[in-house]
């Protein structure tokens, strides 16, 4: 009992990257205890997906061939079975959307402790050492897990994607699904970023957030944005609020953008808002706080009040 | 009589200076606040009893949380939550982390003595983030449930929630789940109200019953997880930005002229 099972995440046909960082982290941990790292990718076009995801250090992809989009209930029992056959000490899924809608169900199954968003991982003796963080990223916490097992979720693009071609062996694995089990059925798909403006598009992207505090003070981010010739998007709180459609937001949930120059407002830089702007060529955050996350990774600041740099700013363009 | 349980949770905030003592903030910087997703699972749930009649749907909110958090309990019943369960007791006062699988094994027995319809939980918590319990207790009690969903139609006669789940990258998945069932409410879904002064001065009225864990019938084995929190540190800041220093006036001339240099603006 010193494998590691790693689930693959895939939508709409395609693998997602995770899937090959999942390879990475579960590759390090199987070094780690010494045992076999099995992947397993479960529906779609399984075979398709298996000779991708036979990258250097996977050992066995386990293919699970029933329907074709992602179902939780289908998760869930074939990882039940996979974990039965594999008993592997660490389970890994990704903490994406999906990986959520299955893992604390499985482990809930198995009675295997979860931890979830981990950024790090380590194995010292007997004890798996995580590191996450909490409280919206302002710390970062070590948990410790001690029991004889696992399952672990890892947050997206904290893990190098695996590279080169591996020697796995590929193996169908027969779950029996029990279909009477199955309660929640997808009917469809839909883009939601479309409507008037593509903000994948601009060159120069004024950004606002949470900082703004009411919807009237948007009025000062619109005129900065027609003073520099911009187009206005914005993180995630501005559109829950209602005060910008949701073609505006900019993030893991939103549009990921890459213009030559991103100016945040307001915005302190959650994991979700950067993973959707960190391509940016030139990053500049205007933000009270000097400690806020986007601080990491701008690369020009203004450590103070919005409402007093923002004037300032369209004053010199004007 | 269709019953809707609201998982609850009273979350610590932090200021932006702090200082850590061990493996937790100094109490010093922390506040209290109503988690921010379960704000919004308040709001569906209510939501759902005015469309239906609100005769017809009981709102229950349950939280895990000592007498310091009624305040933020009775902000959910202000809002229109028709009474509340509040689980706590010496056992859990000493835990000093409640994993997914004790709080799972807690609302498990609340929901088991309640019987709802529907369960709706936040996403996630502000402060520990784990994002797993709702679908966990879900598992746990049979149920059928949908995560991270920013849409929601219930057909009532169907037995039906249809939803929307919010996947990466704007990408909506539009799913049936049959009922009953727990479903993980993302930020966004609707517009949490204001509690009017009416509704504060009802929410004192409530009721609001507290439960110890020997009342759900358990014990202090489920907050004996295999998780424990053994460090707490400030990330390492990895700014190498150029921050410009002075007043307003300044700072932006500063900027501008770096601005004007990308060729912005011109």
């Amino acid at each position: 009992m010193t494998d590691v099972l790693a689930i693959a995440d895939h939508r709409r046909g395609e693998l997602r990257d995770v899937s090959y960082e999942l390879v990475s982290a579960g590759r390090d941990l199987a070094d780690a205890t010494g045992g076999d790292l099995h992947l397993a990718v479960i529906s779609g076009t399984v075979d398709a997906f298996a000779e991708k995801l036979n990258r250097e250090g996977v050992d066995v992809v386990h293919t699970v061939d029933y329907g074709e989009e992602f179902n939780h209930d289908v998760y869930t029992q074939a990882i039940v079975q996979l974990c039965d056959e594999v008993s592997p000490q660490f389970l890994l899924a990704p903490n994406s959307v999906n990986g959520l809608d299955y893992a604390p169900a499985v482990a809930n199954r198995l009675d295997l402790p979860l931890v979830t968003d981990t950024v790090d991982l380590e194995v010292d003796g007997d004890t798996l050492v995580a590191t996450r963080e909490m409280y919206g990223g302002k710390v970062e916490t070590t948990v410790e897990l001690t029991g004889e097992r696992a399952a672990v979720t890892i947050r997206g693009a904290e893990w190098p994607g695996a590279s080169g071609t591996g020697e796995a062996t590929i193996e169908a694995f027969d779950a029996t699904i029990d279909e009477d089990a199955i309660g929640s059925s997808v009917t469809g798909f839909e883009e939601v970023a479309g409507g008037d403006v593509d903000i994948g598009d601009a060159d120069v992207l004024v950004s606002v957030g949470r900082g703004i505090e009411e919807e009237e003070n948007l009025e000062l981010i619109h005129e900065l944005a027609d003073a520099l010739g911009a187009t206005v998007s914005s993180s995630r709180p501005i559109v829950d609020a209602g005060w910008l459609p949701k073609n505006r937001q900019v993030g893991q949930s939103g549009k990921v953008v890459t213009p030559d120059v991103y100016i945040a407002i307001g915005i302190s830089g959650a994991v979700q808002h950067v993973a959707g702007m960190k391509g940016s060529d030139t990053i500049v955050a205007i933000n009270t706080d000097p400690n806020a996350p986007i601080m990491d990774i701008a690369d020009y600041a203004i450590h103070d009040d919005l409402f007093d740099v923002v004037p300032a700013l369209i004053g010199e363009f004007q | 009589m269709m019953k809707v349980l609201v998982t609850v949770k009273e979350v610590a905030t932090v200021e932006d200076e702090f200082e850590i003592e061990g493996t937790a903030i100094d109490e010093r910087y922390l506040g209290a606040d109503l988690n921010e997703w379960d704000d919004y699972a308040i709001e569906e749930a209510v939501q759902i009893a005015e469309a239906i009649g609100e005769d017809e749907v009981d709102v229950v909110t349950v939280t895990i949380g000592p007498e310091d958090c009624e305040q933020t309990i009775r902000q959910a019943l202000a809002k229109g939550a028709d009474r509340a369960i509040r689980v706590w007791d010496d056992t859990l006062e000493d835990a000093d982390l409640l994993d997914v699988g004790a709080k799972t094994a807690i609302l498990e027995a609340v929901v088991e003595d309640e019987d709802p319809d529907l369960v709706l939980s936040g996403v996630q918590s502000g402060d520990d983030s784990f994002m797993a319990t709702g679908v966990s207790l879900a598992d746990a009690v049979d149920f059928q449930w949908a995560a991270v969903v920013n849409s929601l139609d219930l057909d009532v006669e169907g037995d039906t929630a249809s939803v929307r789940r919010e996947l990466e990258g704007g990408v909506e998945e539009l799913t049936d789940v049959s009922l009953p069932a727990v479903l993980t409410i993302q930020t966004g879904i609707n517009e949490p109200r204001y509690a009017s002064l009416r509704g504060i001065r009802m929410a004192q009225r409530k009721e609001l019953t507290v439960q110890r864990l020997a009342d759900l019938g358990l014990d202090s084995s489920v907050v004996e997880g295999d998780l424990r929190l053994t460090g707490m540190s400030v990330p390492e800041s990895e700014s190498d930005a150029t921050v410009f220093a002075g007043g307003p006036e300044e700072t932006a001339s500063e900027l501008a002229a770096i601005l004007r240099e990308k060729g912005v603006g011109q």
